[in-house]
């Protein structure tokens, strides 16, 4: 229908109105009709409302402050108001590529006067999505690894402990080791299997060794945490997943759980509780910054250099750890630090939360540059000769936008490897 | 049982398999020593020329219109007939398209044992021994059939072509079954679309495999078959994925290739792209897992990042 | 339509293989079993030949080492409707013939149209056990199939050959498939379903216990293949490795 003649036709006047008793015909009775202030419908949105999780998305009012803090909207046109929007007018967002652009960096969350949370409403949709079949054939190739392999690279399991033959420091697997430890070292996916993600397990090897840590690592009992793939959507994956690491981390007896990376401080701290888990877990910045008195003196090696920190989605606005990483960079002697215009709470996002990691191709179909380009380039605005980094998914994503930007000369670094170059030069 | 040693060879297309030559060489070899003879087998219609040109001790060649395509069931019908009257000590069949859907069949048929994935064989004593290609290369399994008669299939490339090739007389015959009645019919055979550039024509290759990661990725190594002056070819999971047409796909189930050049990214070397690839002049492999079978086959080698390499060749041809 | 899968659980290739202190055999202790990934095509081409066609998808397999459940658990999520598994006093090592013998006689009892199973597994020492099905079942077989349909009792099945060669052909039901690929990717069931399934799901199992014909092939020796000559390893990080193979090219005059 035409909504502009219906407004026309509606208008009009009764001949005599007489309303308890008073006359009040004449023209200024004119009425209007009831009028349709809807003119979409609200089952799309109720449709994300009604899954357990997807609550909020119903409580968007549409202030859009969400959007200019929405990483993916500085490379593209997205954000929780949009999708809100889209909903109202026809899209469904269960079938829609727009699924698939979120992150869940939670930086819609902090301005969010409605407290819609798309950390809770993503997973919840995607689920569903998931369910029906309809998954991008990149993430359903990283769950498969995932389900078939325990790891979202599709390496063998029993290779997860490969790396450690590389090391020149003694790595204790707990299988083997026989005994109980101080700090059971969660070391992940990406530092088991991926080249650059190893160099940063190496490093730690040798910098817990240094500190005389009593540690030890599952090995090939260690799966991945399985974090990222629930807000993908693959919930019943997390579990299988969890109930293996909680069972393998229940096998032990250790003190102190420390993960290398910010995705499984959030599965141990706020996902396994959900499924009988009792025990905290630290970021390895965290860990180390308790022993940065000892550490300090070891730091003899200056590393000459511009550095900038990028603050992992996970560790800062999800976990509010923002100073255990910088006190680490400032530890280290001759390195300058500088702050990115996006930094600490207002950080801006790598692209590889919550499934982004394994969305690369499908994502460049809707923004105009990658996540971790854009973020390359600010560090390279700001001066920075070196991007530091703490999170294992930002590696290789930083190193490759540094490549296709032309910036090769921008190093990027774990704050690990940085720690261990100034420890041996 | 007689010491002859059977071998089935194929046609595609109305052209003798290079695999049946490379069967018949070795076969007569090894029937020189056990005093049998080598016999090739050919099933066709209207072939007595390709069938004439093996370096066999004798061929035996079945004309049947049924048997112009191959058709498993009435190949099958047939072979397994003509093994049950000249009894051969071995049986060879290609580890292909068509030998597969025979090989077993046989086996269970005329209860004869079968090594499968077969690349070398020999005779020790009046044993035969077998070597398995199984676990897709990775493992070599040296097996010895019980019995007096057994069935291998063989992988390509394994023997010499040329020891199989040459002249004989051949014994055609008409087929020893019937071959009426067939649930099997075989309705065309649809050529691969042209249009494409031929990678068998090219000088040099620049193949991608699973490695490459991602179809955006094969955009890297299309840009450096261009500084190289290459074409990109690439192995069965890429095509699969289709990020490249089929057109392109190196080994088993695609094209062989010999070019001066075949450079490759991220291909571990199954043996069914080995089998399309090996007799290139100069293989160089980039692939992380150096435990990676293609390092047995390049010649030369780097467990380099693929990606940085061939950034970097890309900067250094610009 | 009664459409079954004949499926074999297989060493994983994804970790290195080890060999036994005999070295006659893997060890199988130090191996992780998966699904032979042609049976998942074969478990994909079948689903989608009942959602064409109609039917019901009875799933069977050895379970070598009592953990097929999690295979068939996902087979059923993907959309087949019985899962079946072979059970006795099994150890790994069962060798194709065996295999194709044990599937064979629980087939028979499913009064079978058409039987899909994947071209080929790695550890096919004696053999594939589709034309082995065939044989046993005395139907038709075709492998290295890519494509089916099935209209009026009659599969149209498209066969691959080398240099991109599609062979066409028609046979008539009831018959045994060698699945290459499917006609689509295999769909991605959910682990979610899958246990969801796997809390409901009855497996029904079929016991043996016989010393029947095998192989009839002696392993006397297994061992990674030795390589005849090793390619010669680059130096350096990626720049100097770059420069050495553009030198390569040169040097032989192709640049």
């Amino acid at each position: 229908m035409d909504a502009g003649l219906d407004k026309v036709d509606a208008i009009f006047e009764k001949e005599t109105a007489i309303i308890d008793g008073v006359d009040i015909s004449g023209p200024w009775n004119r009425m209007f009709k009831e009028r349709v202030i809807w003119e979409y419908t609200p089952e799309l949105i109720d449709k994300v409302a009604d899954l357990p999780g997807g609550e909020s998305f119903a409580w968007c009012y549409q202030c859009a402050k969400c959007i200019p803090v929405c990483p993916v909207d500085m490379v593209g046109n997205y954000g929780p108001r949009k999708l809100y929007r889209m909903a109202q007018t026809g899209t469904d967002l269960h079938k829609s590529e727009e699924l698939w652009l979120c992150t869940t960096c939670a930086n819609c969350l902090r301005v969010c006067k409605k407290v819609v949370d798309m950390v809770q409403i993503m997973p919840a949709v995607r689920e569903q999505a998931v369910l029906d079949g309809n998954v991008p054939e990149e993430l359903q190739k990283a769950f498969e690894d995932t389900a078939k392999f325990g790891n979202p690279l599709g390496q063998g399991q029993r290779k997860r402990a490969a790396w450690t033959k590389k090391s020149d420091v003694p790595v204790p697997i707990m299988k083997k080791h026989g005994q109980p430890v101080d700090v059971l070292w969660y070391v992940g996916s990406y530092p088991s299997y991926h080249p650059r993600g190893i160099d940063a397990a190496l490093a730690a090897a040798r910098i817990f060794n240094a500190l005389g840590i009593d540690f030890g690592i599952l090995g090939p009992e260690e799966k991945d945490d399985g974090d990222t793939q629930r807000l993908a959507g693959e919930s019943g994956l997390f579990e299988m997943l969890a109930e293996h690491n909680i069972a393998m981390f229940n096998k032990y007896e250790w003190n102190t759980l420390v993960v290398t990376g910010p995705h499984e401080l959030n599965a141990f701290k706020k996902e396994y509780p959900k499924l009988g888990f009792d025990r905290s877990a630290l970021h390895y910045t965290q860990f180390l910054v308790q022993h940065l008195d000892q550490l300090k003196p070891m730091l003899k090696h200056e590393i000459k250099a511009t550095v900038t920190f990028h603050d992992p989605c996970y560790l800062g606005r999800h976990h509010g750890e923002y100073d255990a990483p910088r006190e680490l960079l400032r530890a280290i002697p001759g390195l300058e630090l500088v702050e990115m215009g996006r930094c600490r709470e207002n950080g801006y996002c790598c692209g590889g939360g919550g499934g982004g990691m394994w969305l690369d191709s499908f994502t460049q179909n809707h923004t105009t540059m990658r996540l971790s380009e854009r973020r390359v380039l600010e560090a390279v605005a700001y001066g920075a000769e070196i991007l530091a980094v703490c999170c294992p998914f930002e590696v290789s994503r930083f190193e490759d936008a540094a490549k296709s930007t032309g910036n090769d000369q921008l190093k990027v670094l774990d704050i690990l490897e940085l720690l261990d170059q100034s420890m041996r030069g | 049982m007689s010491n002859d040693i059977f071998v089935v060879t194929e046609c595609l297309d109305g052209k003798v398999s290079d695999i049946s030559y490379e069967m018949v060489g070795k076969a007569k070899e090894l029937a020189a020593a056990s005093g049998g003879q080598a016999v090739a087998v050919m099933l066709g219609s209207d072939m007595a020329e390709q069938a004439g040109t093996f370096a066999s001790d004798a061929t035996i060649y079945v004309d049947d219109p049924a048997l112009a395509h191959f058709n498993p069931e009435a190949y099958g019908k047939v072979v397994e007939a003509l093994a049950a009257a000249r009894s051969p000590r071995l049986t060879m069949f290609g580890s292909t398209s068509m030998g597969m859907d025979m090989a077993a069949w046989l086996s269970v048929k005329a209860e004869r044992p079968l090594i499968a994935y077969v690349n070398s064989l020999s005779a020790e004593g009046d044993e035969l021994v077998a070597t398995s290609q199984v676990y897709a290369g990775k493992m070599a399994a040296e097996c010895v059939p019980e019995g007096e008669s057994a069935i291998v299939t063989v992988l390509a490339g394994a023997f010499s072509v040329e020891a199989g090739q040459g002249g004989m007389a051949v014994e055609q015959i008409a087929a020893p079954v019937p071959l009426d009645g067939l649930k099997t019919r075989f309705v065309e055979m649809i050529m691969p679309a042209a249009g494409d550039i031929d990678i068998t024509a090219q000088e040099k290759l620049v193949a991608v495999g699973r490695g490459i990661g991602s179809e955006d990725n094969v955009e890297l190594a299309e840009e450096l078959a261009e500084a190289l002056d290459a074409a990109v070819a690439a192995s069965r999971p890429i095509t699969d994925a289709g990020w490249l047409p089929k057109t392109r796909q190196v080994g088993k189930s695609g094209l062989a290739v010999k070019p001066k050049l075949y450079l490759m990214l991220g291909i571990s070397g199954a043996p069914e792209h080995l089998e399309g690839m090996k007799d290139s002049s100069l293989i160089i492999a980039i692939n992380t897992d150096e435990n990676a079978p293609i390092f047995d086959v390049a010649h030369y080698g780097t467990t380099e990042d693929l990606f940085d390499v061939a950034e970097a060749m890309l900067e250094l041809l610009e | 339509m009664n459409i079954v899968v004949a499926i074999k659980h297989i060493p994983s290739l994804a970790d290195e293989l080890e060999v036994n202190d005999e070295g006659t055999n893997l060890d199988y202790d130090m191996v992780d079993f998966v699904l032979n990934e042609f049976d998942e095509q074969a478990i994909e081409q079948a689903v989608l030949v009942k959602e064409a066609s109609g039917g019901a998808v009875t799933v069977v397999g050895v379970d070598v080492i009592e953990e097929l459940d999690g295979v068939l658990h996902t087979a059923l999520a993907k959309g087949a409707d019985k899962a079946v598994k072979i059970v006795g006093d099994l150890e790994p090592g069962i060798d194709s013939h065996t295999h194709a013998r044990w599937l064979a006689d629980a087939i028979k009892e499913m009064d079978a149209d058409i039987i899909l199973t994947g071209v080929q597994a790695a550890d096919d020492l004696d053999g594939q056990i589709g034309p082995m099905l065939a044989a046993h079942l005395d139907m038709p077989y075709l492998g290295v199939v890519t494509g089916v349909e099935v209209a009026h009792r009659v599969a149209t099945l498209y066969k691959e050959y080398a240099g991109g060669m599609m062979g066409k052909y028609a046979v008539s039901l009831p018959l045994v498939v060698g699945v290459q690929a499917a006609t689509k990717p295999p769909r991605y069931a959910p682990i979610s379903k899958i246990r969801q399934i796997a809390k409901t799901a009855v497996i029904e199992e079929i016991e043996v216990d016989d010393d029947g014909p095998g192989a009839a092939v002696m392993l006397r020796k297994m061992s990674p293949p030795v390589s005849t000559g090793h390619a010669n390893m680059l130096p350096g990080d990626a720049e100097a490795v770059a420069e050495k193979i553009i030198a390569i090219i040169k040097e032989r005059g192709l640049l």
